[in-house]
């Protein structure tokens, strides 16, 4: 399907608003839950490849149907990479890093079930995006 | 006690207290309690918020919201208007000088968040793979904005006023290349997009292609629109595979939403992108050796003039930018040239990204605003040196810069004040060393990269390189002799003189840079000095690192 006018891009951009309106604002329609997993050549050599798989085998496993896992750039943060972020409706998005893969259940168990964040694992983010 | 839904933080910080602080919380407390809201609302006093200059400062939590200046009367405004009615008070919200907009956010402050993310705006935040997230935030909205309401003089005219210079290195106003490439009278022309990023230690080009290929796409259309091009390439290094296979996906979605191709959203304006991969020869960053390259010559730089935006690919007039130029492109159209022109020094606009790389804490991507001052991004972004020793120098501008030494951490950023100071802003490799690195060793990590990748065309990048090269060496190994050292200086300058293109007018840089801050550490190598000690060496401040033994 071609776009074929400006109007026709923006009645896209529209309906695709829902898909990131999460990770802005922790607005959501369902109760949907996000984890973006940092996908860059820098994450996957850290492992953020393992622990993409971990996530979706752990979350496949529990049969948590409303959690999605995203694979996204990376942030410029490679001394802790593999990064994630954890993106709840109704919170401020949990940016954590070294995210091996044997920390993925942690963060299922505690921080998707519990809502409480592991807070060891947490990275304060210092920019603001244009 | 009573759970607090709000808390009202006074500073009790000095410069705070100096400004009557103290009767602005004594005033808090009584209106709150008059109308009956202490129960809810608390006062604390706290430590300093590091903003003496606007105080008393007085921060809203959970609201985050900052007011500056605050007296004492002001505090029956701020429980009638915010606490009670939830209204932010304007006139004491803080207005940052530059922009004259009023900062509601704490977070929001230039004081408090050193970075700005415009060419990363995207990465980490989107699925590079999935063309609706970045339409989503906006995507190809500039490029419909141009096509449709746009001519492409006013393209030029925006990218122009917006004072965007080259992010490769070379820092050339890009609307100036553009408005070249437009005036030229030619019925082919081609825009290249440069992502051959070479520089050890540098990123940021693969970052952007890997978590936001449509931005450089949609860039490239708009700078096809503005010079009158049909056709773009985007070079890029074979060692990018990641990258590759990211943009490949990005162009074929594109393509199926007619956002490339012919017609786009309806306009008489088609535009396509090829893919050239490129064997990772450093100089073939350089564009008019890139331009070989892809013609599937041998990747070497010709004499300029003609230029490329004369005469470029197969002699067409062709306009060549760099990855996070292009990134830029975007939000430059969407928000206006006077917004991009806001951030930023005077003569360098908008923002850099730099790989900040070596001994600091928090290696990593940092997109900062020019003008942001190297101290700044070492302590405060970086999170300082490594095991709490001691800074030594900070190289910028990888093989083409040089080092610059602890005086100079407060300049602030751009391309002009780096210049100045010997060094450049390059493609932004930051590497940070600390006491234990041996500057002679460094620039000898350099030359050996630079002497390997000369390509061999001119005398003085062949072999001027590599007896630079030779000699430092020599001087490492403990065999060098004053003469040596007068003879490596005389040869730096001379290459920098006279070898035909950019990465060897710039190889003797670190060479440069080193001997003029860190000359002891040459000597130290010396074996024929009269050795003031009377040893079997010059001691230099720190033995160890003389000696290059804690390498």
């Amino acid at each position: 399907m071609k776009i074929k006018s400006l109007e026709e891009l923006r009645k896209i951009r529209q309906e695709s608003l829902e898909k990131i309106k999460l990770r802005e604002h922790g607005e959501t329609v369902e109760n949907r839950i996000e984890i973006l997993v940092g996908m860059a050549t820098c994450g996957i050599s850290s492992g953020a490849r393992e622990t993409l798989n971990a996530f979706v085998d752990e979350i496949a496993k529990e049969k948590l149907d409303n959690v999605k896992v995203i694979p996204v750039g990376c942030i410029g943060y490679c001394h802790a990479e593999p990064t994630v972020q954890v993106n709840m409706p109704g919170k401020k998005p949990v940016f954590y890093g070294n995210v091996k893969k044997n920390r993925v259940h942690e963060i299922l168990e505690k921080h998707i079930k519990g809502g409480e964040p592991v807070e060891s694992l947490i990275l304060p983010v210092d920019f603001e995006r244009a | 006690m009573t759970r607090k839904r709000t808390n009202i933080m006074v500073c009790g910080g000095t410069g705070c207290l100096a400004s009557e602080s103290e009767k602005v919380m004594r005033n808090l407390n009584l209106i709150l309690k008059a109308r009956g809201y202490d129960e809810e609302v608390e006062v604390i006093q706290t430590g300093c918020f590091g903003f003496c200059e606007q105080g008393p400062i007085v921060k809203i939590e959970p609201d985050d919201v900052l007011y500056v200046r605050v007296s004492p009367k002001d505090a029956k405004d701020i429980v009638d208007e915010h606490i009670i009615k939830g209204r932010k008070i304007e006139r004491l919200l803080y207005t940052e000088p530059k922009k004259k907009q009023k900062v509601g956010k704490h977070e929001e402050m230039p004081f408090y968040k050193k970075q700005l993310r415009i060419a990363l705006r995207n990465c980490g935040f989107i699925n590079p793979e999935d063309i609706y997230e970045y339409i989503a935030v906006g995507g190809y909205e500039a490029l419909g904005k141009t096509l449709t309401s746009m001519s492409p003089d006013e393209v030029i005219d925006i990218v122009k006023k917006s004072g965007l210079r080259g992010r490769g290195g070379g820092g050339f106003p890009t609307g100036v290349k553009w408005e070249l490439a437009r005036k030229q009278e030619s019925d082919v022309k081609f825009i290249i997009c440069n992502a051959d990023e070479g520089d050890p230690g540098a990123f940021m080009d693969r970052s952007i292609l890997e978590g936001d290929p449509h931005s450089i796409l949609e860039a490239m259309a708009i700078g096809g629109y503005a010079i009158g091009a049909d056709k773009g390439i985007i070079y890029i290094r074979a060692e990018y595979p990641l990258a590759i296979s990211r943009l490949t996906t990005a162009l074929k979605q594109a393509r199926e939403l007619g956002l490339l191709g012919k017609n786009i959203l309806g306009t008489s304006f088609s535009f396509d992108i090829d893919l050239k991969y490129g064997a990772g020869a450093f100089v073939c960053g350089e564009e008019t050796a890139l331009i070989n390259s892809c013609e599937g010559k041998r990747g070497e730089p010709n004499y300029k003039p003609p230029y490329p935006v004369e005469e470029g690919y197969w002699g067409h007039p062709t306009c060549v930018n760099n990855v996070e130029t292009f990134a830029n492109i975007p939000p430059i159209i969407n928000k206006g040239a006077d917004w991009f022109a806001s951030i930023g020094t005077e003569k360098s606009k908008g923002t850099k990204v730099f790989a900040l790389a070596g001994k600091v804490n928090n290696v990593g991507l940092v997109e900062v605003p020019m003008g942001i001052t190297l101290r700044e991004i070492i302590y405060d972004i970086g999170g300082g040196i490594q095991g709490g020793r001691k800074f030594k120098a900070v190289q910028t501008g990888g093989p083409s810069g040089g080092v610059i030494p602890e005086k100079y951490l407060d300049t602030p950023i751009d391309y002009d004040s780096l210049l100045e100071i010997g060094s450049m802003m390059g493609s932004g490799g930051m590497i940070v060393m600390d006491e234990t690195n041996n500057m002679v060793e460094i620039a000898k990590f350099y030359l050996e990269f630079t002497q390997d990748e000369a390509c061999g065309k001119c005398a003085p990048g062949r072999i001027g390189t590599r007896r630079m090269y030779e000699l430092l060496n020599k001087i490492t190994g403990g065999k060098g002799t004053m003469a040596d050292l007068d003879a490596l200086k005389q040869l730096a300058y001379m290459v920098k003189d006279s070898a035909l293109c950019g990465l060897c007018q710039t190889a003797p840089n670190p060479i440069v840079s080193t001997m003029k801050h860190f000359w002891d550490e040459y000597v130290s190598f010396i074996k024929d000095v009269d050795h003031p000690r009377g040893e079997g060496r010059y001691v230099a401040k720190n033995k160890d690192v003389a000696r290059g033994k804690s390498k």
